[in-house]
C-alpha cells in the first residue's frame, strides 16, 4: 500500500512550521552536545529546503463566516446552534470555534438561512441528513439513543430497588 | 436486628454485580481506546437523489455544473476537487484513466479562484466535461462531502451511489468502473 500524505486522507490546513529560534551554543557544549546540535541544525535545514506546500484556499472567508448577523436575537439563535454543530475538518472543534474555510462555509450556511427565518432544528436535520448523527454535538432521540437518554432513570430505579431494605429497616428500629 | 443476628445468608451473586459492571466498563474503555480511529465521514446522501444546484464554471475552458447533466440516462462522476488541495493533483492521473476509458467525469471546484484552476488543470491535465465553481462550499455540504477530494458515482437517473473519500488510488479505479457499471 502506498502512504497517503497525511494520516487522514483530506487536505488539511497545513500548519506553517514554526520558526525555531536558535539559540546560541554554549562554549562550553561537550563534543557530544555540539553533535546533537549538528544534527539537530541539519534536520532544520531538511525542513526549510521542503516548501511547505500551499494546501489552503486562496478565497476570502464566506461573507458570513466571520460577520455577525445584524438582528441580535437571530444570531444569538445562529450561535447557539454552531456551538453544537461538528467541523467536519477539525473533528473536536465545533463550527463556532473552527477557522478551516468549511467551517466558516458552515457558518454561513447557517446565518444566511436563519436569516431567512429558518427553524435552526431544521438546519440541524438537514446536516443529519448528509453526515450522520456525527455532525451535532447535541445527541438526538433516537432508537439508537433511547439508553442514553433512559440511563439516568434506570439507575436512580435501581438504586431505589437496592436500598429499599435499608430504608425498610431503619423504619422498623 | 433479628436479620443481623440470624446465621448469615451466603453472599449471592449480586455482590459481584459492581466489580462486574466495572470491569464491563474497562472493557468498553479500552476496546475504544484500541479500535483504530476513523476519522472519515461518509456522506448519508448515498441511495438518494443529487441536490438541485446550478454552479458557474470554474474555468474559461469547460461549461459550469448544474444538476440536469446528471439524468441524462448515463452514469457520471462527480469529483470535489480544488487546485489548492495535494491528494487532488496526486489523483489526476486515476481521473485521467478513466476519463480515457470513456467515463464521464465533472468537476466541482471548492473555493478556488479561476487563474488556480486554470493552472492546476494546465499542469496536471483535464479530465472534466464540466467544472462548477463552488466558493461557499454549498454543493459540498448539500451532497454530504466534507473533504477534497471525494468522487461520487452518481447512477443515470441523477442518484448519488457511491461516495469515495480521499484519492484515487490506481489500485481503485477497477472498484470505481465496477461501481459505475452498477450503477447503469
Amino acid at each position: 500500500m502506498t502512504a497517503p500524505i497525511s494520516s487522514h486522507r483530506h487536505c488539511e490546513r497545513s500548519e506553517a512550521i514554526q520558526s525555531v529560534t536558535h539559540t546560541a551554543l554554549d562554549c562550553c557544549a561537550t563534543l557530544a552536545m555540539t553533535r546533537v546540535w549538528v544534527w539537530f541544525i541539519a534536520l532544520l535545514a531538511l525542513f526549510a529546503l521542503t516548501a511547505p506546500l500551499a494546501a489552503q484556499d486562496m478565497l476570502p472567508p464566506a461573507p458570513y463566516a466571520y460577520k455577525q448577523l445584524a438582528d441580535p436575537k437571530q444570531e444569538a439563535k445562529a450561535q447557539a446552534l454552531m456551538e453544537t454543530l461538528r467541523c467536519l475538518k477539525c473533528q473536536s472543534q465545533s463550527i463556532a470555534d473552527s477557522d478551516a474555510p468549511m467551517a466558516g462555509d458552515m457558518r454561513h450556511q447557517v446565518r444566511t438561512r436563519i436569516a431567512a427565518g429558518e427553524d435552526p432544528e431544521a438546519i440541524r436535520q438537514w446536516l443529519i441528513e448528509r453526515y450522520g448523527d456525527y455532525v451535532s454535538y447535541t445527541p438526538q432521540v433516537k432508537p439508537i439513543t433511547w439508553p442514553l437518554f433512559a440511563a439516568p432513570l434506570l439507575f436512580l430505579a435501581l438504586a431505589a430497588f437496592l436500598l429499599r431494605g435499608r430504608f425498610r429497616r431503619s423504619k422498623g428500629a | 436486628m433479628s436479620e443481623a443476628t440470624a446465621p448469615s445468608k451466603r453472599p449471592g451473586l449480586a455482590v459481584w454485580l459492581p466489580l462486574g459492571l466495572f470491569a464491563a466498563f474497562l472493557a468498553l474503555v479500552f476496546v475504544g481506546l484500541y479500535w483504530p480511529a476513523d476519522r472519515e465521514v461518509s456522506s448519508a446522501f448515498i441511495g438518494k437523489p443529487l441536490p438541485v444546484f446550478d454552479l458557474p464554471p470554474a474555468t474559461d475552458e469547460r461549461p459550469g455544473l448544474a444538476t440536469p447533466v446528471f439524468k441524462q440516462g448515463k452514469p457520471r462522476l462527480l469529483n470535489v476537487f480544488a487546485s489548492w488541495c495535494v491528494p487532488c493533483a496526486v489523483e489526476s492521473s486515476q481521473l485521467a484513466a478513466l476519463a480515457k476509458q470513456g467515463v464521464e467525469i465533472d468537476g466541482v471546484a471548492i473555493r478556488d479562484r479561476k487563474e488556480d484552476v486554470a493552472r492546476f488543470l494546465g499542469q496536471y491535465g483535464n479530465p472534466f466535461a464540466r467544472i462548477g465553481k463552488d466558493d461557499l462550499s454549498q454543493v459540498q455540504l448539500a451532497i454530504g462531502s466534507s473533504g477534497v477530494p471525494e468522487t461520487f458515482v452518481v447512477d443515470s437517473k441523477g442518484i448519488i451511489r457511491y461516495q469515495h473519500i480521499g484519492d484515487i488510488r490506481p489500485e481503485d479505479v477497477p472498484m470505481i468502473m465496477r461501481k459505475l457499471a452498477e450503477a447503469q
